[in-house]
């Protein structure tokens, strides 16, 4: 046993030794930096390494999981980090809870290529606080080879047909709010009835749902595990891509469409530096260069306008305005969220 | 060992194992996606090479890992041999319990009240408060593989070495250290284990630019984890089976 | 008690890293929200029949899987104490690389053998016999929970039946007891606080974990791990989050209590008073 330990040791410290000299062998001195926080596999590296070849700055590039998680670092005085990609809603609550510096956009020229539909949304209505980075919608994806049927409207996910063969999303916000949409009602109700009607329709689908799933649906749909799933627009691309018996509608009840935007912490240290960040990322060939890595939709006409016409058209990418129509934002709830986490919590626990 | 031993450890190795197995088919697989075979490719591998994020949370991971059950170790060692011989029953009661209590806790709530602590002391999030915060949950999982080996072992051997000059030290290492190995190392194992697995406790107690693999991993999760991860598992998983093979010859060697 | 200065270290560091942050949880559970004003609101709150609920049933699946653990745990623990020394080490070791595998890779491995159309079944339908469909059900959960918790009930056993006193087992056999008798009365006694040990770490933080059932489970209930962790993060209400957390610990730790009360272990086998 001895000898094991001993050797497994002696491989720790050979390794250690190894990747370190990897690891700062990399690093440079640079006397500008930067801190950039943002979603895990959600930027080109080869941009990143660009930005820094090109403006000297050093990026420290760290990633999280959720907004909420982002959200509570930050909150708490836990980070240092100067730019963040958060969603509208957070992005709503930060600025109401004065987390986050306001950019001065005469150092974000780029911000002009921004489309106008893009501009003045309800989360910073002066366009203050962020600049959009990617966006999208939330759909229904389906099986064409599992549903004869028209799908059009969130009601087929009630259709006792297709009986465990629904994937929703296991996200309070998410599905309630499709809930609420297909009620007739806003997705940001705080409005006790509607969200106790909400909670019997979720009750009543229930039995017909085979998983309440997050980011693994995608894999799922692909290995055609099921008929149809509610997923995010960007995931749509992906799956169709992989499966093309796959097909996305956005349903006529209206949706919600979500944003992720740059935005600068209060109190960041490298404000300077966090503006030229922010205007290359805006920068139209380099935008394309991350919604080609990504497969998300760009707020940058000029961006979208250089892409492959099928992809211009799709409508999991670039949906026409029309489809739209009714669709909202996340909007911050504040405390009336916790209404949405018991009628969840009381859905999940229903027999 | 007789066939039905052979057979029932294999059945466990086989269970063990076999998600292992398909994670490194995957690591060969052109799609990004686990539901679509596009081909075999060592892209991934290439990838990984290239990428200074991974390799750099590859770093920390390990280097935390070792460190936090190296210090773990240690003191839940020498924690639960006081426990053992020097508590008053009512005091061990109450020190066992609060020692495992954060156990229960979920990870969130240690995550949170750590990251909260660290902040009020004035530590500065980064590669010492994951260090520390690794240790610290690391702690009650030696101790509770240590103590059951204390409990087996037989005092008077230690006590005899005092009575004949031992300091307690010495007594420690040479007398009470050996019977008690096999619970050091597997608490030494688990703490390593833990440590290179733990995704939440980290993220709230980590500072810029120190990352894990966890970290990242967990990150990915929204966007699908990319196949690097797959690569970069296989080849940590052939290194650490092959030095075993290899050190283990050599102990078969050596003893005959 | 002359060597306290082993004691007092411990007791600095539990202080610090342990005590502490109970306190502070404590003080987030009898405080409302964004203020000091005590209040027992929360504890309330978090007693309502849903909450408790799903404790029960978070409890109740955290003790199946330690319960199973120990059953498949138990005789491949003595496999390997028995087994030759020339590999024994190696098979220990063995037994926890696996979990040096990122668990979210693990457990998405398990979803691909799983699912319908996985490889599971296609040996399944090689062999004649039917598909089944475990993935998102009880059954999956059930074997996520084993699999990542399989090695802390294996190794603390293994570890105690190391180096146990052989000449008791001698003894007995020389006295005619069977191979099943010694076992029952002499090996399986000696063994109890490395069972307690790994009973403790796999049902504890079992109770706690949630990802397996949202992962392969498919998400279909709460259990306490997620409700707390939706209190901390997407509510914000660190009071009600922190009182969940309180009455959990408090509820475990009485029935801890309870039970040790009816087993009979004097000598201090038992980890709760």
């Amino acid at each position: 046993m001895k000898k094991i330990v001993k050797a497994l040791c002696i491989l720790m410290v050979c390794v250690l030794g190894a990747v370190a000299f990897v690891g700062c062998g990399g690093e440079k001195t640079a006397k500008r930096e930067l801190k950039v926080y943002n979603w895990g596999d959600y930027i080109d590296p080869e941009v990143l390494k660009d930005f820094e070849k090109e403006t000297g700055i050093h990026v420290i590039y760290d990633t999280f999981a959720t907004n909420e998680d982002m959200y509570v670092k930050v909150k708490s005085g836990g980070s240092d980090y100067d730019v963040a990609i958060p969603s509208d809603y957070m992005i709503k609550r930060m600025i109401r809870e004065n987390l986050l510096e306001k950019i001065d956009m005469d150092k974000v020229p780029n911000y002009q290529g921004i489309g106008d539909k893009f501009k003045n949304l309800p989360f910073d209505p002066q366009n203050a606080y962020s600049v959009p980075y990617m966006w999208g919608t939330v759909g229904i994806i389906y099986n064409k080879k599992m549903v004869t049927d028209p799908v059009d409207s969130w009601n087929i996910l009630w259709d006792p047909k297709y009986a465990k063969q629904i994937f929703m999303l296991d996200s309070p916000r998410d599905s309630i709010g499709i809930t609420l949409k297909l009620l007739g009602y806003s997705l940001n109700t705080s409005d006790e009835a509607q969200l106790e009607q909400a909670k019997a329709k979720l009750i009543e689908q229930k039995p017909l749902v085979l998983a309440y799933v997050v980011d693994e649906v995608k894999d799922k749909m692909i290995a055609g595990e099921a008929a149809m799933a509610v997923v995010w627009s960007g995931d749509a691309m992906f799956m169709k891509e992989k499966n093309p018996d796959l097909a996305y509608v956005i349903p006529k009840e209206g949706t919600n469409y979500w944003f992720d935007s740059m935005v600068i912490l209060k109190g960041a240290k490298h404000k300077a530096e966090a503006e030229e960040f922010i205007n290359y990322m805006t920068r139209p060939d380099i935008a394309k260069r991350n919604v080609e890595y990504i497969g998300y939709a760009s707020p940058i006409p000029e961006v979208v306008k250089s892409l492959d016409p099928e992809v211009q058209q799709d409508v999991a990418a670039y949906p026409a305005d029309s489809l739209l129509k009714g669709s909202e934002i996340f909007d911050d709830l504040s405390d009336n969220l916790a209404k949405y986490d018991k009628v969840w919590t009381e859905v999940k626990v229903a027999q | 060992m007789g066939f039905l031993k052979r057979s029932y450890a294999a059945v466990i190795f086989a269970f063990l194992y076999i998600p292992i197995f398909v994670l490194i088919v995957f690591s060969f697989n052109a799609s990004k996606s686990r539901a679509s075979w596009d081909g075999f490719t060592l892209r991934w591998y290439a990838d990984l090479f290239d990428n200074s994020a991974i390799l750099n949370a590859l770093y920390y991971t390990l280097s935390i890992a070792v460190l936090a059950a190296l210090l773990a170790t240690i003191i839940g060692t020498l924690a639960a041999f006081a426990m053992y011989k020097d508590m008053r029953p009512w005091e061990k009661k109450i020190v066992m319990n609060l020692t495992y209590l954060p156990v229960l806790n979920p990870d969130i709530v240690t995550g949170i009240s750590l990251m909260l602590l660290f902040i009020f002391m004035k530590i500065n999030l980064g590669f010492l408060s994951l260090l520390l915060a690794h240790t610290i949950f690391n702690v009650p999982y030696v101790i509770l593989t240590v103590l059951p080996k204390l409990r087996q072992f037989d005092n008077n051997l230690y006590e005899a070495a005092l009575d004949l000059g031992a300091s307690p030290a010495y007594a420690f290492r040479r007398i009470v250290f050996p019977e008690i190995m096999p619970g050091i190392v597997t608490g030494a194992l688990f703490a390593f284990t833990l440590s290179i697995d733990d995704f939440v406790i980290s993220f709230f107690t980590t500072g810029s630019g120190i990352n894990n693999l966890s970290i990242l991993i967990y990150s990915m999760a929204r966007r699908g984890i990319h196949p690097t991860i797959n690569a970069l598992s296989t080849l940590l998983f052939l290194a650490v089976l092959i030095l075993l093979l290899a050190v283990n010859r050599r102990v078969v060697r050596d003893k005959k | 008690m002359g060597r306290r200065w082993l004691v007092y270290p411990y007791h600095t560091w539990m202080l610090l890293f342990t005590v502490i942050p109970l306190i502070l949880i404590f003080f987030y559970a009898f405080t409302e929200p964004n203020s000091t004003q005590f209040t027992l609101e929360n504890i309330r709150h978090a007693a309502e029949p849903v909450y408790l609920g799903v404790l029960w049933h978070s409890v109740w699946l955290a003790g199946l899987s330690t319960l199973l653990c120990f059953l498949i745990g138990y005789p491949m623990a003595m496999i390997l104490a028995k087994s030759s020394v020339k590999y024994r080490n190696m098979l220990v070791v063995l037994i926890v690389i696996p979990m040096w595998m990122n668990f979210l890779l693990r457990t998405y491995a398990w979803m691909t053998l799983l699912e319908k159309n996985g490889p599971l079944n296609a040996i399944l339908l090689h062999f004649g016999l039917p598909a089944i469909q475990i993935l998102y059900t009880d059954y999956a959960v059930m074997l996520g929970m084993v699999y990542n918790f399989l090695p802390f009930m294996i190794l603390p056993i293994y570890s105690v039946l190391m180096k146990m006193d052989q000449s008791l087992l001698e003894a007995a056999e020389d006295l005619g007891a069977g191979a099943w008798t010694s076992f029952r009365r002499i090996t399986f006694p000696l063994s109890l606080p490395g069972v307690y040990a790994g009973m403790i770490m796999v049902f504890m933080p079992a109770v706690t974990t949630f990802v397996i059932s949202r992962l392969l489970g498919g998400g279909q209930y709460m259990l306490i791990g997620n409700v707390i962790e939706e209190q901390f993060l997407a509510i914000g209400n660190w009071s009600f989050g922190s009182a969940l957390s309180v009455l959990m610990m408090a509820i475990i730790l009485v029935s801890m209590l309870f039970l040790s009360r009816y087993s009979k272990e004097g000598n201090g086998g038992g980890m709760f008073f």
